[in-house]
């Protein structure tokens, strides 16, 4: 009874979606107030519904009710509590139901925030994110329904494939869609633009929680799913350019620039054309990724769903929002009317050329990741498009990136003074290159780590130096500075710390460079020197889990003589998939770490084992927690938080702050 | 060909996760022979896996071809002349980095061709929004500054 409330409420939530993508519609474009109050209500009882949907689902994998399919292929009554729960989105269906759940908070959150939006502008977006939801509700109840009973059901389930029963999968997939489905709402904000045909600063104001809610998410799940394959996948590798992640970092690209565009936009009025096709681009490319993902196009390491029927539907789905705001952008676009003008050197002039090297490196990415596919699909010719192409063609794109990234904090807007921008980096670029010289007399080669290195540590600090500036001034007193730095706004603050994050992040890339690895047989008793520690292989013991059995190293980390810390690599075999996975051991030791897996026993007792030592390589991941830090300051500044725009927008009501295109 | 890359691929799943990637047994001696067999097999496609090079596959596809690059070197073969032998047998598919010819022109020149065209649109919409902002206002005509120097010539000998 439970499965079928939650089949019913989803189709009922299918007919409010359509409701909600029809009557504010018809109500925002002819003014018509009844309409367009219709919007907010069904938005958040759609989302009440859902959640009803997800928690009945929910309840039949923690119940381990084997008489639903999905809970019949993906659990096992064995299966611990955690991953019963995360089991609901291991799988296609289920995972397609967190993406609709994750449309119905952002659509009821935006039904409850923006109440002081302009009305039509409110319904119109809310209108849009109707049709996104109807679309995806349709394709669930059509071709994934994870409601669907079997007549005959069996005593025990098949179990979760042993790859995904790991506390990623309770993180990353629910990250990665905050953000891959946060960026549906900049996406309606901007047809709703389109469609209302007037865009201003204050749109630019309302959208940019959104958006930076959704790049934050979208930062932290990218990362979370970096880390969950550097420690499971077992050769120690963080990302590998494969297509299901360069379907992540495609939008995130694309949003990264809307962040900076859209930024000009409301502080200058200018860029707006573009701005609402960045918008565009950033959902459409979120889109691609489920599609690729989901329809099993590509076979990757994320693909678990093969049946083409759903390809062909999300393909449709994808046609239809792309085709159809392209061509909503094409028509209207040229009555926004456009605004400031500034100089080539300027802050503007800076975000233009970081919206047109992240623009470049999008289509480098997506290029990658589908021209074989075309290719084949075209000429039956079978190409690789792996890692040595993309770092290749992605790393000179980044360097300018980076180069011009404390550079264009410290230009004003409109005009600005390159030189004099220059001048106050001297300290940061004089940091940087002493700390690469330091880095290659003491680490040695590659000297290419230590130039890495050196623009890391550039951009770190060069990116306080605009704040700096703004705090110190001489002759001051500590509390008058301290006044100064809390007195400073938070977005100011939060571009700083996002731009160090992303420095920190390219000093972790650079220092695997100096990493160490070691492949050899290891028994106990054995001793291995690694880099600057020394391991000790105490035992092997058996050791078993509630579905799992497992071969368990016992290693200990020395620094000489003194025990610094204790890893555990081991073998695990789950028996209801006869599937072995290696669990690395890792410490992490002073931002660094020691990473060890081992393959399965030797008919000898021996064990084949991989040890590194991987200085520093936290720091890609904490340079991307930073980097959420930052947008996350931003998102809390005072001026700009959800509903402040209302405030702002509501005294100049008379004043011509929003032209009319037409 | 496909049936085969089938049958591989079953047998693959039916005996999962056998060892590690590279295993001790596989190294060479020499360090710096061992050093290229390991650049080589990292841009080498596991053609049986789903997107990794055979440094990092556990296929069993993997280890042998793993074990002819390292053959090939002991034999004295350059890294170029791997390369070829395994495409001439695997197809370009086998290279991870894409060789550049007629049918990867559009790949390899893609980055460019954006970074170009983007900054060529960037270029012209910055010239034309300056003529328009030259349009909204124009100069003065001949007879307006006349106009102009007058009015403001009265204001000056005006006493106050």
């Amino acid at each position: 009874m439970i499965v079928e409330t939650g089949h019913y409420a989803l189709v009922l939530a299918l007919a409010l979606s359509i409701i909600q993508s029809l009557l504010p519609l018809y109500g925002g474009l002819r003014r018509e107030p009844g309409l367009m109050a219709i919007a907010p209500p069904v938005a958040i009882m759609q989302f009440v519904l859902i959640s009803i949907s997800f928690a009945s689902l929910t309840w039949a994998h923690v119940a381990s009710d084997f008489s639903l399919l999905n809970v019949v292929e993906n659990s096992h009554s064995t299966k611990p509590m955690i991953y019963k729960i995360s089991g609901v989105w291991g799988n296609h269906e289920g995972s397609m139901l967190l993406w609709v759940l994750i449309l119905g908070v952002f659509g009821a959150s935006m039904a409850i925030f923006s109440r002081g939006m302009p009305s039509d502008l409110r319904a119109l977006t809310l209108s849009v994110q109707g049709w996104i939801g109807s679309a995806f509700l349709l394709f669930i109840l059509l071709t994934s329904n994870p409601f669907a009973r079997l007549a005959r059901p069996p005593i025990e389930g098949q179990d979760l494939n042993p790859i995904l029963q790991d506390p990623g999968l309770a993180i990353h997939p629910p990250l990665l869609y905050l953000g891959y489905v946060g960026l549906s709402m900049t996406f309606s904000f901007a047809a709703a633009a389109l469609l209302a045909g007037r865009i201003d600063a204050s749109w630019a104001r309302f959208v940019r929680p959104w958006t930076l809610i959704a790049w934050i998410f979208l930062t932290l799940g990218i990362a979370m799913g970096s880390y969950w394959a550097y420690y499971t996948l077992g050769w120690g590798g963080f990302w590998f350019w494969d297509p299901v992640e360069n379907s992540s970092l495609m939008p995130w690209l694309a949003a990264t620039a809307l962040l900076h565009s859209a930024s000009v936009m409301e502080k200058r009025d200018a860029l707006k054309v573009w701005t609402i096709f960045l918008a565009i681009l950033a959902f459409s490319l979120s889109l691609l990724g489920t599609f690729l993902v989901r329809s099993g196009v590509l076979t990757s390491v994320h693909a678990f769903a093969t049946d083409p029927t759903r390809g062909v539907f999300i393909l449709l789905i994808l046609v239809f929002f792309i085709g159809g705001s392209l061509a909503l952008f094409a028509f209207r676009a040229s009555a926004l009317r456009t605004g400031g003008i500034f100089a080539p050197i300027s802050r503007e002039g800076a975000m233009v050329l970081n919206n047109l090297l992240l623009t470049t490196s999008c289509a480098t990415v997506f290029i990658g990741t589908l021209y074989p596919l075309a290719l084949e699909a075209l000429t039956e010719e079978k190409i690789s498009v792996g890692p040595p192409f993309f770092n290749m063609t992605f790393g000179p794109l980044f360097i300018p990136i980076f180069l011009a990234m404390p550079i264009g904090q410290l230009l004003s807007w409109k005009r600005g003074d390159l030189l004099g921008a220059a001048q106050r980096l001297t300290f940061a670029v004089a940091l940087g290159c002493i700390g690469g010289l330091a880095l290659a007399a003491w680490r040695g080669e590659p000297f290419l780590a230590a130039i890495a290195a050196a623009l890391a540590i550039y951009l770190v600090v060069g990116s306080f130096v605009d704040v700096a500036g703004r705090i110190f001034v001489r002759g001051a007193s500590a509390g008058v500075m301290l006044a100064r730095a809390t007195g400073l706004p938070r977005s100011a603050w939060g571009t700083a710390v996002a731009h160090a994050g992303v420095g920190l992040t390219l000093l972790g890339l650079a220092a695997t460079g100096w990493g160490i690895e070691k492949v050899q047989t290891i028994r106990p008793g054995d001793q291995i020197a690694l880099g600057p520690w020394s391991l000790v292989v105490k035992s092997f013991e058996p050791r078993d889990g509630s579905n799992f059995k497992a071969l368990v190293v016992h290693t200990e980390i020395r620094d000489g003589n003194r025990l610094v810390a204790e890893i555990e690599p081991a073998r695990r075999l789950f028996s209801t998939r006869q599937m072995a996975t290696s669990e690395a051991g890792i410490s992490t030791l002073s931002f660094g770490q020691v990473y060890v897996t081992v393959s399965e026993q030797n008919p000898d007792g021996s064990l084949d084992a991989r040890l590194y030592w991987k200085p520093l390589v936290s720091l890609i991941w904490l340079g991307a927690l930073v980097m959420s830090f930052g947008g996350l300051l931003s998102l809390s500044d005072r001026r700009l938080r959800i509903g402040v725009a209302r405030r702002a927008q509501r005294k100049p009501a008379s004043a011509p702050g929003s032209v009319p295109a037409e | 060909m496909q049936r085969l890359r089938l049958f591989i691929l079953a047998l693959l799943l039916a005996f999962p996760g056998v060892g590690l990637a590279v295993e001790p047994g596989e190294i060479l001696p020499d360090p710096a022979l061992e050093a290229r067999a390991r650049d080589l097999s990292s841009e080498l496609r596991c053609l049986v896996c789903q997107n990794q090079s055979i440094d990092d596959s556990q296929a069993p596809l993997a280890k042998d071809l793993r074990l002819i690059v390292r053959e090939r070197l002991t034999a004295g073969d350059s890294d170029d002349a791997i390369r070829t032998y395994l495409v001439q047998r695997y197809g370009d598919f086998i290279l991870l980095k894409p060789p550049f010819k007629l049918a990867t022109l559009l790949l390899w020149m893609t980055p460019l061709l954006v970074l170009l065209a983007g900054g060529a649109a960037v270029l012209s919409s910055m010239r034309q929004r300056r003529l328009a902002a030259i349009v909204q206002s124009p100069e003065l005509s001949e007879s307006e500054k006349a106009r102009l120097s007058d009015i403001l010539e009265r204001d000056s000998v005006s006493p106050h």
